[in-house]
């Protein structure tokens, strides 16, 4: 799991009114290159919650991002560019879960793999 | 300037629909293109004319399509071959001689539509030519210029093919012609993870042409199972996302090196950004997020081959029993049970992610089944607030029913009481016009025997035009 999709998931259990971010458990963590698009960056980089994506890519050892939301204008900063990239797409979650902030339900995510589905009585 | 477009004689639905989405996505503004046909031809014929502003877009176009045989300028037509000498003499010198010059290479090549012509027939037709002065070199492999001979005969109606009143005959310079090497590359049989309802390659690619995908955009499957559509979009450089309720399927397929990610590696191409477990019922998407994807692209379970699961258990759904809780030691490996999930529900979910989702002028592409007994259905797709109905293009799968691809355009941005508003209109469009969506019954439909169908559809089905089916060429 990148984390451009930890960017965009949160805890939909029933209930639940707070369910973003979800908090990282690591077990293993890889990285996978994946090919430069600027354009594709800029288009995320006004989608992304930009405390997340620092507070996970923390937690998966990275720590390159700068905490504070940066300005627009760093967007035509190669070397800006060249870490946003591999925060949100080169950093994968293998095996580990993500946790709900408020009940601390864990999403398992295994082969990389993000298991989102509710239980029974969650929905 | 008007160009001759000859399709494969495929998906014949679908061919228009392809050309303006390609036109749009090259940059063609306007409100649609202008087609004509071919005096005497049939709607169903393969020779269209189409008005588009430049050779360029032309060329690109059809390089890029899936459907068209070639986009040619013509040069002459007729009804015989003095016919054809005569208009081909008076087509102005200035757009002919510059491709006829003695430093160019050319070859003709002569084809036909409707019947089979001799390899000596074919040579004697291109020696009929010799009024036009070619000065250029002969090369078969790669010629600079094409030129294309084509005719169609009067070879009566009953042979399945679309009726044409009299001969024609075009003579033309090819501007571009499609890649179906695609094609074979992409097949299915020779892909490693399938399942039972995997997109067949030509309609893949069909759906990521009507998303109008590029390179740099994001493409969505919310009901991904094998990744067949992502495939496709990820060929033509974009972006791709996943989701599927059945973990199995997204997760393990059926061994380290057949799975999901496995199709992408298999052709070389950039494996999606990412996969997820996740019910298209109860989006996981934190609530913030909006205008994410530049296309949606589907085949929704509608219950015939495969169909939709949701979350919540059936016992629960129905609220026949008290809500069932999970112990807390059997959390951490606990399999939720799913319920059913009919296609009306699944329809209205979609549409209402897809407007969210989408960006403002973003492409929801997805199959609606249809049964062909239903003669009320070109007024009947879904709808929604945030949508414009851009193609439908119906594919016939049985005698019982089709599938229709819908291409929608998102035009209006959403809002709580817009959703609140596709809700109430959808309630009243299952009211009236889903009943056989709800819980299985296009299954009954599609799968009842003869006997109990025929009284139940009555004769009106006898008095009703049927719509062709050129030995299986809509499907």
């Amino acid at each position: 799991m990148r984390l451009l999709t930890h960017n965009m998931l949160s805890s939909n259990i029933k209930g639940v009114t707070n369910g973003f971010p979800l908090l990282i458990e690591v077990e293993k963590v890889i990285e996978k290159p994946v090919d430069f698009n600027p354009d594709f960056l800029k288009n995320m980089f006004v989608k992304v919650d930009w405390k997340a994506l620092v507070d996970a890519s923390r937690s998966l050892g990275y720590a390159e991002l700068p905490e504070e939301t940066p300005e627009s204008s760093v967007i035509d900063s190669d070397d800006f560019l060249r870490k946003f990239h591999h925060a949100l797409l080169e950093l994968h979650l293998e095996e580990g879960a993500l946790v709900c902030p408020e009940t601390e339900r864990k999403f398992p995510v295994s082969k990389g793999i993000p298991n989102m589905l509710l239980h029974e009585d969650e929905v | 300037m008007w160009y001759l477009c000859m399709f494969f004689h495929r998906l014949l639905d679908y061919r228009k629909a392809e050309v303006e989405s390609l036109a749009e996505l090259f940059g063609y503004v306007g409100d649609g293109l202008e087609w004509k046909l071919p005096q005497h031809h049939h709607p169903d014929s393969p020779f269209h004319f189409v008005n588009l502003p430049s050779e360029e877009l032309a060329r690109t176009i059809a390089n890029r399509s899936i459907l068209i045989k070639g986009i040619y300028e013509v040069w002459g037509e007729g009804g015989s071959y003095e016919e054809l000498e005569e208009a081909i003499k008076n087509y102005p010198d200035d757009r002919k001689l510059p491709y006829l010059t003695a430093d160019s290479t050319f070859r003709i090549i002569v084809d036909s539509f409707g019947k089979v012509m001799s390899f000596q027939e074919q040579n004697d037709r291109i020696k009929g030519l010799a009024y036009i002065p070619f000065k250029g070199r002969v090369n078969l492999k790669s010629p600079e210029h094409k030129f294309w001979l084509m005719q169609t005969d009067d070879y009566g109606v009953s042979n399945g093919l679309p009726p044409v009143a009299q001969r024609t005959i075009f003579f033309g310079r090819e501007v571009g012609a499609a890649d179906r090497k695609l094609l074979p590359t992409y097949q299915l049989k020779s892909r490693n993870y399938l399942g039972p309802t995997a997109m067949d390659a030509e309609m893949a690619f069909l759906m990521a042409n009507q998303a109008l995908v590029k390179p740099g955009k994001l493409v969505y499957d919310p009901f991904v199972g094998t990744g067949s559509i992502l495939v496709a979009a990820a060929h033509f450089g974009a972006m791709t996302m996943g989701a599927d309720i059945d973990i199995r399927v997204v997760r393990d397929g059926r061994g380290p090196d057949c799975n999901v990610w496995s199709n992408f590696k298999q052709y070389g191409l950039p494996a999606p950004v990412a996969l997820l477990r996740a019910d298209n019922n109860l989006p996981p998407w934190r609530p913030s997020l909006k205008e994410v994807f530049d296309a949606i692209i589907c085949d929704p379970p509608y219950g015939v081959r495969a169909g939709g699961r949701k979350s919540g258990g059936r016992k629960l759904l129905k609220g026949t029993v008290d809500p069932y809780t999970v112990p807390d030691d059997k959390r951490t490996d606990h399999i939720p049970s799913t319920g059913a999930y009919c296609l009306s529900e699944c329809v209205h979910d979609l549409l209402d992610v897809a407007g969210k989702m989408l960006v403002m002028g973003g492409r929801l592409v997805y199959f609606y089944p249809v049964l062909r007994e239903d003669d009320s259905r070109e007024n009947h797709f879904p709808e929604h607030p945030c949508f414009r109905l851009v193609s439908s293009s119906e594919q016939i799968l049985s005698s019982r029913y089709s599938r229709v691809l819908l291409t929608m355009v998102k035009i209006g941005l959403y809002t709580e009481e817009i959703a609140e508003a596709a809700r109430i209109k959808h309630l009243e469009f299952r009211e009236n016009h889903l009943k056989w969506l709800e819980d299985g019954n296009l299954h009954s439909s599609v799968f009842a025997s003869t006997d109990t169908q025929l009284p139940a559809t009555g004769d009106a089905k006898f008095s009703k035009e049927p719509r062709r089916k050129y030995r299986g060429k809509y499907v």
